[in-house]
């Protein structure tokens, strides 16, 4: 008979349930991520091959990339800061991660695409990565564990001067710190 | 290459002293200079041109005379050959700027040391000149050159102006600088700017790993120097107004922040120990205070410290969104900044102390970077509209007119005299950048001459 219980929804996973703490404004947007390509590592995402058959070390940052298989990158509508959505289910991702193995640290890498003017940018890269950093504490994560870094539009992933490449480049990358 | 070890003295009194003084004297010995016999290529020494009446003016550059052609310590060669070189950096300043078409100094008469401060109208009137430039080099003992600088109008046979500096070897060309800006002065009535330096970021290496190197050069790009190896991405450098010190953004300690260079000592120190990143230095016209922007928790605001270091930051603006730039007016009563508290990049304008912050452009698409023009009576600034393109408008912002039609031009640096507008622009694709420049009419633009890729041209002042 109570009116809370129809409101309250529990989730067998944890990082589901946490979900609802994310404050966050949720875009209606939805498909500006480019679901053709496989998002690549962020310069900083120096991926390690491991010499032995049994992948990368747990725990590490090639671990969380390989674990992520993508989830590491949100994306971003022109101009826009907010995590919608699929930001978010990649968010979660990370979280849970960054849950299991609680002693790794993170950075969360900024970007911009190339339409806009440099200083801007640079003040936007920060504002995403930021707001990337936000869910991820929303989520339960300890804020001191998370570093930001803005590069604005000065280091593209994708190289043309098309929507397409724009796309991919408004991104904020989660780096985790071995 | 500090100002306070450069000794570009003004010779005013050089007329009684030379070469007045050489003129009875015999003909000075002929220069050794392959090009001194050159023939007369044509009649009219000035070019016709249909964009300006100032390009109808016609005026010739004649190789600089000497005394005697000894050799000098500088890059160009003994007196006579210097010589040849000062009148070509003369010219190739009045060229490049747009507004006059100079003929010369190759395909002129060359003028006789004595001749200098006695030109032979004659030759010059059957020429069609108009304007005639003049000069001398001399060499002293100690290694420092004498230049002296003249301008006759030709009809009415006068001489307009005169000029004399004393420079060191590795300054001889702003000694053309000082002689084309005295002609340039004298000509248009608008301040000199020739005689000025422009900071900027050289670019080099693919699109997603480009290398960013702090790097300075005059303004016309000789005496080019690069003051970071590249190891750190260096960005949007600002000339201090003394040209002691350049503010810009380093990421050399992983985070973004700004960074005041030393140039006399070439050693550099943070602005402002925030433990935040910080964007966007300018400096105050006095050189007093530094401005500069600070993110923190996604939320940008400019702030303002002493330049000497020390004493609080005093934040300027408080949000919303992203508040970033700002350029003092001249008289730095206030500052025109860049604001996204609206929804999208605006302009604004503050009091120097933050109060009384207005949005001032109204005109559709965003508006970003804005510069202060140092005569007061424009602010330039990157319209954003699909392209990005280089406009201006008048401090209460109104008048808006575009300067460049290109795929993406951004960040406007004005001439000292506020006459031109230098600004990056990047290619489609490959993202090369370079730096153009452009005057306030929106013709003559042209490309400055970089060894590499540029970006965020900064021109400092004319130097004194």
């Amino acid at each position: 008979m109570s009116n809370l219980l129809p409101t309250l929804h529990f989730s067998k996973t944890g990082s589901t349930m946490l979900l609802f703490a994310g404050a966050l404004a949720v875009s209606a947007c939805a498909s500006k991520a480019p679901k053709e390509l496989p998002p690549e590592p962020g310069p900083a995402t120096t991926t390690q091959t491991q010499p032995s058959d049994l992948g990368p070390v747990a725990g590490s940052q090639a671990d969380f990339a390989a674990r992520m298989t993508g989830a590491d990158t949100i994306y971003f509508d022109t101009d826009k800061y907010d995590i919608d959505a699929t930001d978010q289910a990649a968010l979660a991702k990370q979280a849970q991660w960054l849950m299991q193995y609680s002693n790794k640290r993170a950075t969360i890498e900024g970007h911009c695409d190339e339409r806009g003017t440099r200083e801007y940018n640079l003040a936007l890269g920060e504002r995403r990565a930021n707001a990337a950093k936000n869910y991820l504490v929303s989520l339960g994560i300890d804020a001191s564990r998370v570093t930001t870094i803005s590069y604005g539009k000065e280091r593209p992933v994708a190289l043309g001067s098309d929507e397409q490449a724009w796309a991919q480049n408004r991104r904020a990358v989660t780096v985790t710190i071995d | 290459m500090t100002p306070r070890i450069l000794s570009l003295v003004t010779v005013f009194a050089l007329s009684a002293a030379y070469p007045a003084a050489a003129q009875p004297a015999a003909p000075v010995p002929a220069p050794a200079a392959p090009g001194g016999l050159e023939v007369d290529q044509g009649g009219l020494t000035g070019s016709v041109s249909d964009e300006s009446d100032w390009q109808d003016l016609g005026i010739a550059i004649t190789t600089f005379a000497t005394d005697a052609n000894v050799p000098t310590q500088t890059n160009a060669g003994s007196t006579a050959a210097l010589g040849r070189a000062l009148s070509q950096v003369v010219a190739d300043d009045l060229r490049n700027n747009g507004l006059f078409k100079p003929s010369g100094p190759a395909g002129l008469p060359q003028p006789a040391f004595g001749e200098v401060q006695a030109p032979n109208y004659p030759v010059w009137s059957v020429r069609s000149t108009d304007m005639l430039v003049q000069g001398y080099v001399r060499a002293s003992g100690n290694g420092q050159l004498t230049v002296g600088c003249y301008l006759y109008d030709v009809a009415l046979k006068q001489q307009l102006a005169k000029g004399g500096w004393q420079v060191g070897p590795s300054d001889w060309r702003r000694a053309a600088h000082k002689c084309a800006d005295m002609v340039y002065s004298r000509l248009s009535g608008e301040s000199p700017f020739f005689d000025s330096k422009i900071a900027y970021i050289a670019e080099t290496g693919p699109k997603d790993r480009r290398m960013k190197r702090l790097a300075i050069m005059d303004s016309d790009g000789a005496n080019h120097r690069y003051l970071t190896s590249g190891q750190a991405t260096a960005l949007t450098p600002r000339y201090s107004p003394d040209y002691s010190k350049i503010l810009y953004l380093s990421y050399l300690n992983g985070q973004p922040s700004i960074y005041a260079y030393d140039l006399a000592t070439n050693t550099q120190k943070l602005i402002a120990r925030t433990g935040n990143p910080t964007i966007a230095p300018r400096w105050s016209p006095d050189g007093r205070w530094v401005l500069y922007s600070m993110a923190t928790g996604g939320r940008t605001d400019i702030y303002r410290v002493s330049s000497a270091g020390g004493g609080t930051p005093q934040r300027l603006t408080n949000g919303p969104g992203i508040n970033i730039g700002g350029s003092y007016s001249p008289d730095g009563s206030q500052i025109v900044f860049e604001s996204d508290r609206s929804g999208s990049q605006q302009i604004y304008l503050m009091n120097a102390d933050g109060s009384n912050q207005r949005r001032i452009s109204f005109f559709g698409g965003r508006s970003a970077t804005p510069e202060w023009s140092p005569r007061g009576d424009q602010i330039a600034f990157t319209h954003i509209a699909g392209n990005l393109r280089i406009a201006v408008m008048s401090p209460n912002g109104s008048g808006m007119r575009y300067l460049t039609n290109s795929w993406q031009d951004e960040a406007p640096t004005w001439s000292p005299n506020g006459r031109i507008v230098q600004f990056f622009r990047t290619e489609k694709n490959s993202g090369i950048a370079s730096i153009w420049q452009v005057d306030l009419t929106g013709r003559n633009e042209r490309k400055l001459p970089t060894p590499v890729g540029a970006s965020d041209p900064a021109w400092g002042p004319v130097r004194p």
